[in-house]
């Protein structure tokens, strides 16, 4: 921006996408093990060691904070800033301060907020635990955020704002209401930690359901649609297949998440009209969710070999898959017969993480593959082993979910069953035994994932080093590399 | 449609405004019922027409604390639904007015272990001391991990009137005035007033503890003392047998 002639000055700031990029690998490796560590905590107690730091109620939080703020946040700061400027042909608002204040202010939160659950510090609401001064930090960086990415929009060098930035814009504006209504609160003192919650019982619950699956609508859907609708083309070197379905899908998606929240809280104490009505918006809202996958895998028509070719390909439309998947079982289970059952069990836990594991972290993985290397204006050190990554993937994913069905479903049927004298006929407790097995299954399904990770930042390592040596070498036409 | 929809795509002010009308309708629809909720609290009174449901007690509060700060909402819920084996397995199906006073909810999302709604006067205070510092020993197939700290630490109560005046703040009845302490007592009886004073709320927590003793070492106050009083009133306050059942179905 400063001075304009010079060729030294670069047409796009990668510098912070790629910050925002590392940073979301080294959370995505942190918050995962933290998932294997808790799972393994329930296979096997013993590992919560009597140390109260990491028992699995104050390290759950660690995890889901991680993993949705930490991994995802930051892949969906390095993604966002990358698509805007990439397709407004435009650079980046803002000034380098501006840029270093999101990342650190975000990082800072985040680590601030999850040592504090380790020591005790929470709200004790899922997903909203930070306290009310990380909140504070976190709509601080949210408004720059919100300011840099509109501005660079502003400036387009093109008429037409594309698809992707819609998607990332909603989401952005959706997570800062969503973030400051819910956490709404009272501090005990300006000097201490601890806050009360501004709402009690059943208005607390609305709220925070209300803020809760929009968290999920929004930060883990609608965002990572921006993701999807500008990787998968770019990877496919084709259109996305249907503009009108995209529009479809954005306004109909935007319009719907934000009537189902009630149906996380199904047959408890709220009035029985605003749970119909979640279950019937959630029945609505597979059709844009489906419609938005048709979209993102029929991008590949007329290429389907790459599919077979291109392992990059193979986690974006996996990827997609499980967003229908998810998508599909996700309104099943706002049914509420469907709801009575699955409720509290893992099969919730297992829904979750085909979303969370098959959808989120499986289309960032993708996008990360084809980023990084034109981020460092490099090709990937090894393609052997992004295919072996997604075979290592899959695997725990595939683990993780079936030991949740049958855990889940498994538990939810014990439950209700009774004896011929109609007495219940399982103690709670049988069901924790019955749930040991699935359990393991499950903590090795996450060791398979975090593996993957592993072998990725090992071959992003090794990309970004060959990278740097480029240069030094002296080459001018830099075509390295295996 | 492609032709209208130029007029978003090209203009980035349209595309916010439209944005947020899409997401502010279904957020209003949803938020609206937070109003209409406060009427479908239900009023519970008992025989003598005071509010069968109060506020924490500054200990069981304390204890309410202590309940969040370790998480125990990730593997409980506090939430029993309308069915058969719930009512068998934990008691009668929560009622709105049960959580009224709780700043934050803690009705919970996963069952890792049993619902606690109810679990109020079902074990004694030494089983429960047992089991928060080792559950394998009064539950050998148990997951839960162990809490011995509990008994380790004594009760920092130095803020609780800080912590009270909070409360306050976001509608809980404490009391600072002797106006308000009148209205408690109208409301909940003198009993339960006295306990809502804020002023006296030390030698409350602190005779509160060493009446029951509920940690088994009555020269400390530790937190087991407080975690377990807030355990043991957990669904205590509403008499079921006392009311008919049609009162609180309309509620829904
Ligand atoms: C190696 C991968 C992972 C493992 C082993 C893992 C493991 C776990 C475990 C053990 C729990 C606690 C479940 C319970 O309370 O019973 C959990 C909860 C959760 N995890 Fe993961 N996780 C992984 C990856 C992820 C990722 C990538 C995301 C999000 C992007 C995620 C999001 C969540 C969420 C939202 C919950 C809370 C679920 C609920 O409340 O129902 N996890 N995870
Ligand atoms: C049309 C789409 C979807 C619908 C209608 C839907 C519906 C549901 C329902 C009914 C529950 C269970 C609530 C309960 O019984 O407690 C749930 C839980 C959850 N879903 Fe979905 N889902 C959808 C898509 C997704 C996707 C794509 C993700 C991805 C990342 C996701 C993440 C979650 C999480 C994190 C929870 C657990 C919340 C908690 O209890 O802590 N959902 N969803």
């Amino acid at each position: 921006m400063a001075h304009s002639s010079a060729g030294s000055v670069e047409q796009y700031n990668y510098d912070i996408v790629k910050k925002f990029a590392i940073a979301s690998l080294i959370w995505g490796i942190a918050g995962m093990f933290t998932g294997v560590w808790l799972a393994s905590e329930l296979a096997w107690p013993f590992l919560n060691f009597d140390i109260a730091q990491i028992t699995f109620g104050r390290l759950r939080p660690v995890h889901t904070s991680g993993v949705i703020f930490g991994f995802g946040g930051n892949a969906l700061f390095a993604t966002s800033f990358y698509v805007v400027q990439r397709t407004c042909q435009a650079r980046l608002a803002g000034s380098r301060n501006a840029h270093y204040f999101m990342f650190y202010g975000w990082n800072g939160a985040l680590i601030i907020a999850g040592i504090g659950y380790m020591m005790g510090i929470t709200q004790a609401r899922e997903y909203a635990e930070p306290e009310w001064y990380v909140d504070i930090m976190i709509t601080l960086v949210w408004l720059v955020y919100f300011w840099v990415f509109v501005t660079t929009i502003t400036r387009r060098n093109q008429p037409h704002i594309y698809v992707a930035n819609w998607f990332y814009m909603a989401f952005i504006l959706a997570t800062a209401i969503l973030h400051i209504f819910n956490n709404l609160a009272v501090p005990v003192s300006f000097t201490g930690a601890k806050s009360y919650s501004l709402f009690a019982g059943a208005q607390d619950a609305m709220t925070q359901w209300w803020y809760g699956h929009n968290a999920v609508g929004f930060f883990l859907t609608a965002a990572f649609l921006g993701m999807m609708y500008y990787f998968v083309p770019k990877q496919a070197g084709r259109p996305v297949y249907s503009y009108r379905l995209s529009i479809v899908h954005f306004w109909a998606l935007g319009f719907m998440y934000m009537w189902v929240g009630t149906h996380h809280l199904h047959w408890t104490a709220i009035p029985d009209w605003t749970s119909s009505l979640a279950a019937v918006f959630s029945i609505l809202l597979l059709m844009p969710s489906w419609g938005g996958m048709i979209n993102g895998i029929m991008t590949l028509s007329g290429a389907w070999d790459k599919l077979r070719t291109d392992p990059i390909m193979m986690f974006m439309i996996t990827a997609l898959s499980f967003y229908g998947m998810s998508t599909f079982e996700g309104p099943m289970m706002a049914l509420k017969e469907v709801n009575a059952l699955s409720h509290y069990t893992d099969w919730t836990v297992g829904h979750v993480h085909s979303g969370a594991l098959g959808w989120v972290a499986l289309i960032t993985i993708g996008s990360f593959y084809h980023m990084i290397p034109k981020l460092w204006n490099t090709e990937l050190y090894s393609m052997r082993l992004v295919k072996l990554h997604f075979f290592v993937a899959t695997l725990g994913i595939i683990l993780y979910i079936t030991a949740m069905w049958s855990s889940g479903i498994g538990q939810g049927m014990m439950l209700r069953e009774f004896d011929e004298y109609g007495n219940l006929a399982n103690t709670f407790i049988s069901t924790v035994t019955f749930m040991h097995a699935p359990l393991v299954a499950r903590a090795i399904g996450g060791m398979f994932f975090v593996s993957g990770m592993l072998l990725m930042a090992f071959n992003i390592y090794m990309t970004i080093r060959n990278a740097k040596r480029e240069p030094a070498v002296g080459s001018v036409a830099q075509t390295v590399n295996a | 449609m492609k032709l209208k929809h130029e007029i978003f795509e090209t203009n980035i002010g349209l595309l916010i405004i439209f944005t947020m009308i899409a997401i502010s309708i279904g957020g209003l629809v949803e938020i609206t019922p937070l109003f209409y909720i406060n009427d479908t609290v239900e009023d519970v009174r008992r025989a003598d027409g005071t509010q069968a449901v109060r506020p924490y007690t500054p200990l069981e509060q304390r204890g309410r604390d202590i309940y969040t700060r370790e998480g125990c909402y990730n593997c409980h819920s506090q939430m029993i639904r309308p069915f058969r084996d719930e009512a068998l397995r934990y008691g009668h199906y929560s009622l709105a007015a049960e959580s009224q006073y709780d700043h934050p909810f803690q009705w919970g999302s996963k069952r890792t272990g049993p619902d606690l709604a109810r679990v109020g006067g079902k074990y004694s205070d030494t089983w429960h001391v047992k089991h928060l510092v080792r559950p394998k020993s009064v539950v050998p197939e148990s997951i839960m991990p162990n809490y011995p700290w509990l008994l380790e630490n004594d009760l920092d109560y130095s803020d609780i009137q800080a912590r009270m005046e909070a409360l306050k703040k976001v509608g809980v009845p404490y009391s600072l005035t002797q106006e308000e302490y009148d209205s408690n007592v109208k409301q909940f009886g003198k009993a339960v007033a006295d306990k809502l004073d804020i002023t006296r709320a030390d030698e409350n927590l602190v005779s509160e503890a060493q009446d029951n003793n509920r940690d088994g070492i009555p020269s400390r106050i530790t937190e087991m003392d407080a975690l377990v009083a807030y355990l043991q009133m957990l669904g205590t306050l509403i008499d079921f047998k006392a009311h008919d059942e049609h009162e609180f179905i309309k509620a829904r």
